[in-house]
């Protein structure tokens, strides 16, 4: 069963079934990063785009070794670099990279809907790596893998988000696919991060950390965004690290069993403490090795076989 | 399109013809030493795990049994067809040094051993690789022969052959269907 969309700009681009199916490949290319040459023939030939406009070295080295471990080339433009510094518009530039055949293009943009436009331009596939405070789907689909590999199941899990919701693509991302998967989403913030709309998107609200805590399976810790510093949002560093950082203490409140995650990279001693950043309850590494796993079965996903409403007969008969 | 099946081996026959590769392998290889096996999914790791009981039986040993996905060693997977899905690879022993006996349950192109042989590689570098499968229905399209054959099974072109095993909740048999156009 292959992917109905030709590109991935959102969660909801995908549906239950869909999702699942990533998840599932991914188990299949974990394996792939645990041999001695981590690398299969699968994308020979193909040519991927790691196209950045925003700095970052966690995801576009993810995607780029997903890529090299399926065997295809990869070329990495970031924005400094580039011709948009020179004044190309993004289509432009979009169109000169597909006009050099390239078959997948990442694109990381500050902003939103950025991704989406040159989707519908290109005939090429499209990942969404982030874009501006709108979603960052493989950070969402790395997020339910990890949880999925310790927890076994979604069902009655009880995940909280906590820190700044409203600037954050991994908290929007995240909480739609958590709601497909049937999980019960909490959000905690100061009221300034959180958005008004939230409560449609199906997660409940909680503006004090303590009580959010209770019962949970999972914590996503999102990072605070230093870059927003000075916009009024929060007092204080230290007032924020006092009411939103996740300490060993506000820890105990939550199961015993609960796991804590982080999109990273993390704030050590803001929005989370040393002990707990590398206490056992932590999988933050995991989701890092998960990632590139992940990100494999979407690259796999988006550009093998044909999509469902052009697929052909079989061609695998024995 | 209507399509007749029918039954060219049964459990008993399936049975007998794994006793027989399990014998030729042990007289081929003079015992076990250093043999491994590795199926290819999905039947070829059934009847890999059948042909390790049989031999425990005659020789006493038990042989690591792994298996093989080649999905992501596919040569047709840019060509326009549904799909495939990416299953798990699980070896979970080191084959550098050791004769691997590759086993499928049809050997029909070639194609599969040939993504077959080229995973294994990657996995270190086996001594020798042997391929035992359980029914050869020729048309090969590489230059490929298998070195146990349960049964040799002259078919057209367009004929399908299915190996159904218990172990994936069927009756065991063999069956040629025959495609038959209104």
């Amino acid at each position: 069963m292959p992917l109905k969309t030709k590109d991935l700009i959102s969660i909801k681009d995908l549906d239950r079934d869909e999702l699942r199916l990533i998840l599932d490949t991914a188990e299949s290319f974990k394996e792939v990063g645990t041999r001695e040459i981590k690398k299969v023939p699968t994308l020979r030939g193909k040519t991927v785009v790691n196209l950045f406009f925003e700095p970052s070295t966690r995801t576009r080295t993810s995607f780029e070794l997903a890529a090299k471990r399926l065997s295809a080339d990869l070329v990495n433009i970031s924005a400094s670099g580039s011709s948009a510094a020179k004044g190309e518009t993004l289509l432009d530039t979009a169109r000169n990279i597909e006009a050099m055949q390239a078959d997948l293009i990442i694109v990381r943009h500050p902003c939103a809907g950025a991704p989406l436009l040159l989707a519908r331009k290109m005939t090429s596939a499209v990942i969404n790596a982030g874009d501006g405070a709108h979603e960052h789907p493989t950070q969402a689909l790395l997020d339910l893998f990890t949880i999925r590999e310790r927890k076994k199941t979604f069902e009655g899990l009880t995940v909280v988000i906590v820190g700044d919701i409203l600037h954050s693509r991994v908290a929007r991302s995240d909480i739609h696919a958590l709601r497909m998967v049937g999980a019960t989403v909490r959000v905690v913030g100061p009221p300034t991060m959180i958005p008004r709309e939230i409560t449609d998107w199906g997660a409940e609200v909680f503006y004090r950390f303590d009580e959010a805590l209770k019962g949970a399976d999972v914590i996503i810790i999102l990072r605070l965004q230093l870059e927003r510093q000075g916009r009024s949002l929060y007092p204080t560093f230290r007032e924020y690290s006092n009411l939103y950082g996740l300490t060993p203490r506000r820890l105990a409140l939550a199961k015993d069993d609960a796991m804590v995650m982080h999109p990273g990279p993390i704030n050590r001693g803001v929005e989370i403490s040393p002990d707990v950043a590398d206490g056992l309850s932590s999988v933050i590494l995991s989701q890092t090795t998960n990632g590139v796993a992940v990100r494999m079965a979407v690259l796999y996903l988006l550009s093998v076989g044909a999509r469902a409403d052009e697929a052909g007969p079989g061609s695998d008969e024995k | 399109m209507k399509s007749n099946e029918r039954i060219v081996l049964d459990a008993l026959g399936i049975g007998r013809a794994l006793s027989r590769v399990a014998h030729e392998i042990i007289e081929r290889n003079k015992g076990l030493a250093d043999l491994t096996l590795v199926g290819i999914r999905t039947g070829g790791v059934h009847l890999a795990h059948r042909l390790a009981g049989k031999l425990k039986e005659i020789e006493g040993a038990v042989l690591p049994v792994g298996a093989l996905d080649i999905t992501l060693y596919r040569d047709d997977l840019s060509k326009k067809s549904e799909q495939p899905a990416v299953r798990r690879t699980e070896i979970g022993f080191d084959i550098t040094d050791k004769k691997v006996i590759l086993v499928d349950d049809v050997l029909f192109t070639g194609r599969t051993i040939r993504a077959a042989m080229d995973e294994l590689i990657d996995f270190g570098r086996p001594r020798e690789i042997q391929l035992a499968v359980l029914i050869d229905r020729g048309h090969r399209e590489l230059p490929i022969r298998a070195n146990y054959v349960g049964k040799s099974l002259p078919t057209a072109p367009e004929e399908k052959v299915e190996v159904l095993l218990k172990e994936e909740g069927e009756e065991d048999r063999v069956i040629i269907e025959n495609a038959i156009k209104d």
